[in-house]
């Protein structure tokens, strides 16, 4: 299942539907990355609330599109990891060290707001 | 699914079954009364696990049992395949380890997840991880 890419202003929102393949998770990492050149964008948001399970391969992932993205001068910021998925993830020893992370949608557009003057 | 015989089995052929596994893991533990934080640990346990098939051997199996205890439930995985095995089992449970340029995570990781954790594991062979998680 594609994950949808919305653009708001200078920010790419992309919301997870449901728990994603590999392919599916390799497939978001370059259509963000594509996205954010393509639109000069300052930020983007991932959200992953619908995710039930966060595994080393999709946190993997994640932390890579965060480092990618960085590279091309945009921040990221991962948002709504649901609390037991953050219990499951200490447990198993991941990490999203470097890796900005917010409660939510909302939280995550004002601290793009408040650190980096970028509004959506 | 199979629930009635509280076994199901879930052939891991690509990255797709994995999450097939795991949804089957996660309704099998809620049906059984795990409550939603132990039945997340479990349906990652099963993800790595899964993970672990489809990185090294390309495909196994993974089956989800319940069991009964003296005076409680579990949930037992058993993650097999015939593929190349782990050399040296004491390295591959060392947090850090891995050999397939992946992060490591993933027995040591699954060893924290769950309660009980055996590895049995042939070169050449195969390897047969067994778990499981107490309610």
């Amino acid at each position: 299942m594609e994950v949808p890419i919305l653009k708001q202003g200078d920010v790419l929102i992309a919301t997870f539907q449901a728990a994603l393949s590999d392919a599916d998770l390799n497939q978001l990492r370059s259509g963000l990355v594509q996205r954010v050149v393509r639109f000069r964008s300052r930020a983007v948001i991932v959200d992953v609330t619908a995710m039930d399970v966060m595994d080393s391969f999709a946190s993997r992932t994640l932390r890579e599109i965060a480092h990618m993205i960085r590279l091309r001068g945009a921040e990221t910021v991962i948002v709504g990891i649901q609390p037991e998925v953050a219990f499951a993830m200490v447990q198993l020893g991941l990490t999203l060290e470097g890796v900005a992370t917010a409660l939510d949608l909302e939280e995550g557009l004002a601290y793009l707001k408040q650190k980096f003057a970028i509004v959506h | 699914m199979a629930v009635s015989t509280g076994e199901v089995h879930v052939a891991i052929n690509s990255d797709e079954d994995i999450i097939l596994a795991r949804k089957r893991g996660r309704a099998l533990a809620t049906e059984i009364g795990f409550v939603a934080t132990d039945a997340t640990l479990i349906a990652t346990a099963i993800s790595e696990l899964a993970r672990n098939i489809v990185s090294y051997a390309s495909k196994g199996e993974v089956i989800l049992r319940v069991v009964n205890g003296s005076n409680r439930k579990g949930l037992s995985i058993i993650a097999s395949d015939n593929g190349p095995g782990i050399r040296d089992v004491h390295q591959a449970l060392r947090d850090g380890f891995s050999t397939s340029g992946s992060l490591g995570m993933g027995l040591p990781g699954v060893r924290r997840l769950m309660d009980e954790f055996e590895v049995a594991s042939e070169p050449g062979r195969g390897t047969t991880v067994t778990v499981k998680k107490w309610k």
